[in-house]
């Protein structure tokens, strides 16, 4: 036998025709050519309230609709709209009842283009009062094991009802509504002076509803951030710094190998003195000091190649015009670099300023046979100034070893690298901080001074 | 499931009970209310047209509940302000005798409680107080003034002519459920949990025309 579920009534008020779609589970029906609520119960279909709406909703999921949601065929019964007032501005929403004869009924709700499926729970959440270490200030609510954290809390009022409903409807209804939430669920209890009840919402995107339901066109575009959305950037950012943990670990590890084990083989190294002029020298006399070094071979791959300088200055100082030249090809890689020493003793006791030690690193250098051109540039020594209360006249001759390595690491790479590695995990928590920030200025908890 | 045969006192129609211990069952001609009295049937009352009703569920309907098949042999038709509901009364293949609640397709399984699941003393529970079961927090979540619509089929007590009956229904933290009916002068217990339609396994349902 094959009962039915449909009943077609007529309005008593206006004439419309009217459709009972979940039979006798039905309790009341709104007629929505004159917006009256009317007594599915009662043989005569008395009339329990008539009502104003400024506006004629039309519901985005037309009634009588079905779709195959959740592994079940779920029809569009009823639609109501409720609306919640917060410092004097009306938030409202759209509630679809869905029904199904087997399965009962569920919700879908819809906040400018935010969607959540929404089931009755059978069992009651434990509530937390919030202001404990636990529940991070905010009062909290726990289902089975899963906490969410308070959203919001204010009095809901139905403004609009078209189609049936399993309980007695009426325009003016009002519930306290708290919502709890842990994206992409929301929990939301709410209480009537007869009783509490308690739903479990759960994100879901506009495409969805609209496969689901085949409905033409396209959902609206979700507006701002809403109570539970999933936050994009949350997900993502566990992952980037996981990156993050795995390459700065490997570079790391490159970094313990090249500084610690990795060879640097000396290519070159030779020890020179340079005396310098006792006055200034002209361009062509500074020039007559250059040299050449002998050839040397420099292996393998293209690499970086590091000079290293040693001095014995003593108050004074050196300037070295380097080229590290290529014998073949006449490649030149043109540097300088000066060092100075200086110490003495004052008041304050011994004091030391500058280094005879230096080091320059040509970054790429290909492999081939090489020479260094060396200009030495020394302080005149008629010029030397009395420096410190001490004459140094008769140590202007200067000693140095130039020494050239290859594969030589280079710190400020490693430093630069590491920079770099964590540019996409601070760009993602800042994201993500946004939009958490975001989901929260909707709540009881936003911040008052970005209002 | 063993089945046995009476005869109608009323009617002279043949009556077959689904569950050999039923107290009380109805004739599906006659309508009477038929109580077993030793070996004889008496009709103690009339059932009335019982409303029309939207469940899936009818007398014969199977299904399992933990591991353990039931057949649905009875039940009381409730009606409040907010809707009806039914209790079945399922009978498990091994003979224990349970109630499985449909209110408006939100199932939920139970059992009389033993007597050490006693109603709290001192009149009705009020929502929002809570009640210790067996080791378990029970919360009053609804207390719900309803009215006995009738009966169907076989039911393990005597149960006929009520009129407003007042339910207490409890929740637990983990899905839990519990009712407590005020309709006789010891308040009865019911011990279960809320269950899913699609773990019940449910056959021979009704049907519905173009579902």
């Amino acid at each position: 036998m094959v009962d039915a579920l449909v009943r077609s009534l007529t309005c008593p008020k206006c004439g419309a025709p009217l459709t009972i779609r979940a039979g006798d589970l039905t309790v009341t029906v709104v007629c929505g050519h004159c917006n009256s609520v009317l007594d599915a119960k009662d043989p005569s279909l008395k009339i329990l309230q008539t009502f104003e709406a400024r506006v004629r909703p039309a519901p985005r999921i037309p009634l009588g609709t079905r779709g195959k949601w959740r592994g079940a065929l779920w029809e569009v019964i009823g639609y109501q709209i409720r609306t919640i007032t917060v410092e004097g501005i009306e938030y409202s929403w759209s509630e679809y009842l869905l029904f199904n004869p087997y399965e009962g009924f569920r919700y879908l709700t819809e906040y400018h283009g935010h969607w959540n499926d929404v089931l009755v729970l059978k069992t009651l959440p434990k509530t937390y009062r919030g202001g404990g270490l636990a529940g991070g200030g905010k009062p909290s609510a726990e289902l089975l094991g899963e906490r969410f954290q308070h959203f919001q809390t204010a009095t809901a009022t139905t403004t609009y009802v078209l189609g049936e409903f399993p309980w007695r409807v009426h325009v003016g209804d009002k519930a306290e509504v708290k919502d709890y939430v842990n994206p992409p669920r929301i929990l939301s209890s709410e209480q009537t002076a007869g009783e509490t009840t308690w739903s479990m919402g759960e994100y879901v995107s506009g495409e969805q509803i609209w496969r689901a339901y085949s409905l033409p066109g396209s959902p609206p575009s979700p507006a701002g951030v809403y109570a539970n959305q999933p936050s994009p950037y949350r997900p993502a950012v566990g992952g980037v710094w996981k990156g993050f943990a795995a390459f700065t670990t490997a570079l790391l590890l490159l970094a313990v190998w090249r500084f610690g084990y990795s060879p640097r083989p000396v290519v070159f190294q030779h020890d020179y003195r340079y005396v310098p002029p006792t006055v200034p020298p002209s361009d062509s006399e500074a020039a007559a000091a250059a040299f050449v070094t002998d050839t040397f071979p420099i292996g393998g791959r293209t690499s970086d190649l590091e000079l290293s300088i040693e001095a014995n200055l003593r108050n004074s100082w050196i300037y070295l015009d380097f080229a590290l030249i290529n014998d073949s090809t006449g490649t030149a890689y043109d540097f300088g670099r000066e060092l100075s020493f200086y110490y003495g003793s004052d008041q304050d006791g011994p004091w030391t300023e500058g280094s005879n030690h230096d080091r320059a690193l040509v970054p790429t250098v290909p492999g081939g046979r090489y020479y260094l051109r060396v200009q030495p540039q020394g302080q005149p020594v008629g010029g030397r100034l009395r420096y410190g209360g001490i004459e140094h006249a008769d140590l202007s001759a200067v000693t140095y070893t130039l020494r050239l390595r290859r594969d030589v690491p280079w710190a400020t790479a490693y430093g630069i690298a590491l920079l770099l590695l964590v540019v996409p995990p601070l760009i993602l928590v800042g994201r993500s901080l946004s939009f958490e920030h975001a989901r929260w200025q909707e709540s009881d908890y936003a911040a008052e001074d970005d209002e | 499931m063993t089945r046995s045969e009476a005869t109608c006192p009323n009617c002279g129609a043949r009556v077959e009970f689904r569950w050999s211990s039923a107290v009380q069952t109805v004739c599906p001609f006659c309508r009477s209310i038929l109580v077993r009295q030793d070996v004889d049937l008496k009709k103690v009352g009339t059932v009335a047209d019982l409303p029309p009703s939207s469940s899936p569920i009818q007398l014969g309907t199977a299904g399992r509940y933990r591991q353990k098949g039931f057949e649905v042999v009875g039940r009381i038709v409730y009606e409040w302000d907010q809707g009806g509901w039914n209790e079945w009364h399922v009978v498990f293949n091994d003979s224990a005798s349970g109630w499985l609640s449909d209110a408006q397709a939100e199932y939920a399984v139970s059992f009389l409680g033993p007597q050490s699941a006693a109603p709290p003393s001192g009149g009705t529970v009020q929502p929002g107080e809570h009640v210790t079961w067996q080791g378990k927090d029970y919360e009053v979540t609804a207390v719900t003034v309803a009215h006995y619509r009738g009966v169907e089929g076989d039911l393990p007590f005597e149960y006929w002519d009520k009129r407003d009956v007042v339910f207490a229904d409890l929740m637990t933290t983990d899905g839990g459920f519990a009712t407590i009916d005020y309709s006789e002068s010891a308040p009865l217990v019911f011990l279960g949990e809320y269950v899913e339609y699609h773990d019940l396994a449910l056959t021979n349902l009704r049907r519905f025309a173009g579902w």
